[in-house]
C-alpha cells in the first residue's frame, strides 16, 4: 500500500516537472523542436506555435462526456496532451456506455459537461429541442476551422435550426464489403466495380461453392437493444445507390416517404442478398440466422472459409480476431461497395460530433482545437492499431497506420463522389433508433414483406 | 471538503455513503429520542415523529414521481403539449403495442400458474422423503441467481448453431447451445428457440418459472407442513387415496398460501424488465410492458409513451396489490 503511494506521488511529481518544463518550452520566444519529435509518445510534440491563439489556458479545467470507453478512450485522452502542454488547461474525461441516456439525464438535472461527443445528429437535434438553453453554440474558432477543414455537408450535420452547435469529430466509411485476398485469389475472383459485378460473383460463388455448403455472403443485425442497425445500414446503402443522394437525402427528412417505390425497389434489391437462402447466411445458417447472429460475429465465417464476403463498416476492423492481418495481402481486407456503375462511387458513412455545454474561453479553444488539424493528427498518431479515421481534410493519411484507415480516408476525402451521412442517425429518434431497427429485424426474422414493413415505418413517423 | 460535493475516487464515494448513512442515524435518533423524552407527549407528536420522517420519504419517493408520470403520460414526447388520451389510444390500438399488451397478459397468466402448480407438486412429493432437505435446496437455488444472470444462462441453454446442408462435417459450426445438442443426439434438427414466435415467448417464460418455483415450493412447503397430522390421518380412515388427499385435503387446507404465491409471482412477472431485455432486447414479437416502457422512455426520448405505459402497468397491478392484502387480512382474521 505504502510502496504504491510512493509510486503515484512519484509519478505525480515527474509529470507535474514535465507539464512545466513543456510549459516553459511553450513559453520562450523561440521554441526549440526537442530531439526526436515524432517518435516515442509521438503526440507530446513540443511545437506550440498552432496553440498560440487559444491563449493562456493554465489552470483551467474542460470536462468532456463520451460514448467512448476502455480501451478506445486512451486513444482520446492521449491525443488531448498536445493541447495540454501548449495551453496549461488540464483535460477531464469520462466515457459512458449508457452515454445517450445519461447526457440527457445529466442535462435534465442541471449536470451538463462542458463538452460531449454525440455519436448521432438525431440525438443532438433532441438535445437542442428539449435543451436549448444547456446547449451553447459552436465557439467562433470553431466555426472558422470546420469551413475551412470540411465538406460543407459536415458542418449541416452539426446545424439545427440554421444554428451551428457541433463539429464533426471522428468519421466511419460504411460502404465496405469485408473478404478474404487469399480466398479471392485462390478462386480466381475478382474485386467486383459494379453491383452488377457484384452480383454476378455472388451467383459464380454459388455455382463453384454451393454444393460444399459454402455461401457468398454472411452477415449478423444483432446487437442487443440496437438489434436491427446493420440491416438498415444496408438499406442505406443501396438508397444511395438506387436512388441518388437526392432521393436520399430527402428521404432522411421524410420527403420522401418510406414506402415511396424508390424506397421499396432498393428494399427489394437488399433483400435479393439478404432474404437469397442461396446466398446467406454463410457459415452460420438460414436467412433468419441473420437476426440472431451478433453483429460482432456477422464477418467471422469468412476467416474459416465458409463465406466469401461481409458488408460492414470501416470500424469492423477491431471485430477480426488478434493477429488477423487486415490489409490488402492479409487475411481479409475490404473493398468498396461497388456503385451502379464504374464511375458512381456514393459513399455511406458517419460520425461523432462535439457539441459545447459551457460558454467559457478554455472550453471554446478546446471545441476549437478537436476540430483543428492539429487534433486530427494528434489523435491518428495517437491510435497505433488504427480503427479511426476523420473526414478533416488536414489530416495527413501518413500518420494513419492501418491499411483500411488509409482506404476510409480515400475514400472520404474524394470529394467529387457523394457523401450520404448515415440516414438513421439524421431522422428522429423513434424511427432512427426504433421503429427503423425493430421493423429491418422482423423483416428477416418474422419474414414480413417489403411492404409491410415500410409501411410500418412510415407510419411510426410523427 | 471537495469530495462532499464531487465525489471521484472510490475511496471518496464510501466515505461519502458513510457520511449520508451516519447523518441518516443522526436526524432519525435525535427525532426519536425527542418524541421519547416528552413525559406523556399529545398523539399527533408520537404520530408525526415515528411516521413523519416515512411519509416524508414515500411522498418524495414514490407519491411525487407517481403523480409526475401520470402527468406526463398525458403529453407528447418532450412533455410540453398537452395531448390528451392520445398515447393510451397509441397504446391500446397500434398493432406492436397490441402485442405488447397480449404477451404481458400470457406472462401474468401463465407464470403464476405454471410456477405454483410445479412448486406444489414438488414440495408434496418431497415432503417426508429421506432427500427432502438436498431436493428443496436444488429447487430453491435458481432464487439465488439475478434474473439477468438466470437469462445468460438461459441463452446459452437455447443458443443455436444450424447443421449447414452440404458443408463438409468439420467445418460445422460448434453447437455451443445444450438444448440444441440434445436435439441433434436425438436426430431432430436444431431450432432456433428464441426466435420463432410465438413459442418463443414460452421459451423465455421458461426461465421466470425456473426461477419462481423454488419460491412457490419454499411457502407451500411450510404450509403443507402445517397441516395438522389428524386431519391427514382421518381422512386416510376414511379411505382417503393419495390423489383424493391431495385434493380434498391438501389442497384446501394450504389455500390462503397459495393464493399468496400466485398473487405475489404474478407482481413480479407484471413487472418482468430484465429476462425480456438481456434475451431478446423485445425483438421477435417478445416485447413486454416494462420493456417497451423502458423503450420508449429513455431509448426513444418518447417520455408521454413511455408514462403511459407505466400507468398502464400500475393500473394492473393495483388489483393484485388489493387482493393480497385483503386475503392476507382474512387469513390474519381466522388466526
Amino acid at each position: 500500500m505504502k510502496s504504491t503511494m510512493k509510486r503515484h506521488h512519484v509519478v505525480a511529481i515527474a509529470s507535474s516537472v514535465t507539464l512545466a518544463l513543456s510549459l516553459a518550452a511553450c513559453g520562450s520566444d523561440t521554441p526549440e523542436k526537442p530531439e526526436g519529435s515524432g517518435t516515442g509518445t509521438g503526440t507530446a510534440s513540443g511545437d506550440c506555435a498552432a496553440y498560440e491563439s487559444y491563449g493562456d489556458l493554465s489552470g483551467k479545467t474542460v470536462t468532456v462526456y463520451t460514448s467512448i470507453v476502455a480501451p478506445e478512450d486512451q486513444p482520446h485522452i492521449d491525443s488531448y496532451k498536445p493541447f495540454e502542454e501548449c495551453t496549461g488547461a488540464s483535460i477531464k474525461y469520462e466515457g459512458s456506455k449508457e452515454f445517450e441516456t445519461q447526457l440527457q439525464v445529466r442535462l435534465k438535472a442541471g449536470n451538463a459537461p462542458d463538452i460531449a461527443y454525440i455519436p448521432q445528429p438525431g440525438l443532438l437535434k433532441t438535445i437542442v429541442g428539449q435543451f436549448p438553453d444547456s446547449i451553447v453554440e459552436a465557439s467562433a474558432g470553431t466555426s472558422a476551422n470546420v469551413d475551412k477543414y470540411y465538406a460543407a455537408s459536415w458542418k449541416g450535420y452539426g446545424t439545427v435550426d440554421g444554428k451551428f452547435y457541433a463539429a464533426p469529430l471522428g468519421a466511419n466509411v460504411k460502404s465496405f464489403v469485408w473478404y478474404s485476398p487469399s480466398m479471392f485469389a485462390d478462386n480466381g475472383y475478382e474485386i467486383p466495380k459494379t453491383y452488377d459485378e457484384l452480383i454476378a460473383l455472388s451467383d459464380k460463388i454459388v455455382a463453384d461453392h454451393g454444393a460444399e455448403g459454402i455461401k457468398p455472403w454472411c452477415a449478423g443485425i444483432g446487437s442487443g437493444e440496437a438489434t436491427g442497425w446493420p440491416a438498415t445500414d444496408w438499406l442505406e446503402d443501396l438508397v444511395l445507390r438506387e436512388a441518388g443522394i437526392d432521393v436520399y437525402n430527402k428521404w432522411i427528412t421524410n420527403e420522401v416517404k418510406f414506402n415511396d417505390p424508390q424506397i421499396a425497389a432498393a428494399l427489394g434489391k437488399v433483400g435479393a442478398i439478404l432474404k437469397n437462402d442461396k446466398y446467406v447466411n454463410g457459415g452460420i445458417g438460414d436467412v433468419k440466422s441473420i437476426a440472431t447472429t451478433e453483429f460482432q460475429d456477422g464477418g467471422l465465417p469468412i476467416l474459416d472459409g465458409n463465406c466469401f464476403m461481409h458488408r460492414q463498416a470501416s470500424f469492423y476492423a477491431a471485430n477480426w480476431p488478434e493477429g488477423t492481418d487486415v490489409s490488402e495481402e492479409g487475411d481479409v481486407f475490404a473493398f468498396y461497395f461497388p456503385g451502379m456503375t464504374a464511375d458512381s462511387r456514393p459513399v455511406l458513412g458517419g460520425g461523432e460530433f462535439v457539441a459545447a455545454f459551457a460558454d467559457r474561453p478554455e472550453v471554446a479553444a478546446f471545441q476549437a482545437y478537436l476540430s483543428s488539424p492539429e487534433w486530427a493528427n494528434a489523435k491518428a498518431k495517437a491510435t497505433p492499431a488504427g480503427g479511426w479515421v476523420s473526414a478533416n481534410s488536414g489530416l495527413d493519411p501518413e500518420n494513419l497506420v492501418s491499411p483500411i484507415d488509409k482506404l476510409s480516408f480515400s475514400l472520404l476525402s474524394d470529394t467529387s463522389q457523394d457523401f450520404g451521412f448515415d440516414a438513421s442517425d439524421l431522422m428522429p429518434g423513434n424511427v432512427g433508433a426504433g421503429s427503423f431497427w425493430t421493423e429491418m429485424t422482423s423483416w428477416i426474422a418474422e419474414n414480413k414483406s417489403d411492404t409491410q414493413v415500410l409501411d410500418a415505418i412510415q407510419a411510426s413517423w410523427k | 471538503m471537495e469530495w462532499l460535493k464531487q465525489a471521484d475516487t472510490t475511496g471518496e464515494k464510501f466515505l461519502l455513503m458513510f457520511v449520508a448513512i451516519a447523518l441518516f442515524v443522526l436526524v432519525m435518533g435525535v427525532i426519536l429520542f425527542v418524541v421519547d423524552r416528552i413525559s406523556r407527549p399529545p398523539k399527533w407528536v408520537l404520530v408525526l415523529g415515528f411516521m413523519g420522517p416515512a411519509l416524508i420519504g414515500l411522498a418524495f419517493g414514490l407519491v411525487y414521481p407517481a403523480l409526475t408520470t401520470v402527468k406526463a403520460s398525458f403529453y407528447d414526447a418532450n412533455g410540453e403539449t398537452f395531448v390528451g388520451a392520445d398515447n393510451y389510444v397509441t397504446a391500446f390500438t397500434e398493432d406492436s403495442f397490441q402485442q405488447v399488451l397480449g404477451n404481458t397478459l400470457a406472462w401474468t397468466l401463465l407464470v403464476p400458474i405454471l410456477s405454483t402448480v410445479i412448486g406444489l407438486v414438488y414440495a408434496v412429493l418431497v415432503d417426508r422423503t429421506r432427500v427432502e432437505k438436498f431436493a428443496k435446496t436444488l429447487m430453491f437455488m435458481p432464487m439465488a441467481i439475478s434474473m439477468v444472470g438466470a437469462s445468460i444462462i438461459w441463452k446459452f441453454m437455447y443458443e443455436y448453431k444450424a447443421v449447414i446442408e452440404g458443408l463438409a462435417p468439420e467445418r460445422q459450426p460448434a453447437q455451443i447451445g445444450l438444448l440444441n445438442q440434445v436435439l441433434i443426439w436425438l436426430g431432430l434438427e436444431p431450432q432456433q428457440f428464441l426466435l420463432n414466435g410465438p413459442w418463443n415467448n414460452l421459451f423465455l417464460m421458461i426461465v421466470m418459472i425456473w426461477i419462481q418455483s423454488g419460491f412457490a415450493m419454499t411457502i407451500l412447503s411450510a404450509a403443507i407442513k402445517a397441516i395438522p397430522d389428524d386431519t391427514m390421518e382421518a381422512a386416510r380412515l376414511d379411505g382417503a387415496g393419495g390423489m383424493r388427499l391431495f385434493t380434498s385435503i391438501t389442497i384446501p387446507s394450504v389455500r390462503p398460501a397459495l393464493v399468496v404465491v400466485l398473487t405475489t409471482i404474478a407482481m413480479s412477472t407484471l413487472k418482468v424488465f430484465d429476462i425480456v431485455r438481456t434475451m431478446t432486447g423485445g425483438n421477435f414479437g417478445t416485447g413486454v410492458i416494462a420493456n417497451e416502457f423502458y423503450t420508449q422512455s429513455f431509448k426513444q426520448a418518447n417520455y408521454g409513451l413511455g408514462s403511459a405505459l407505466a400507468v398502464i402497468l400500475f393500473i394492473f397491478v393495483v388489483p393484485l396489490i388489493v387482493y393480497n392484502v385483503f386475503q392476507m387480512r382474512k387469513s390474519e382474521e381466522m388466526r
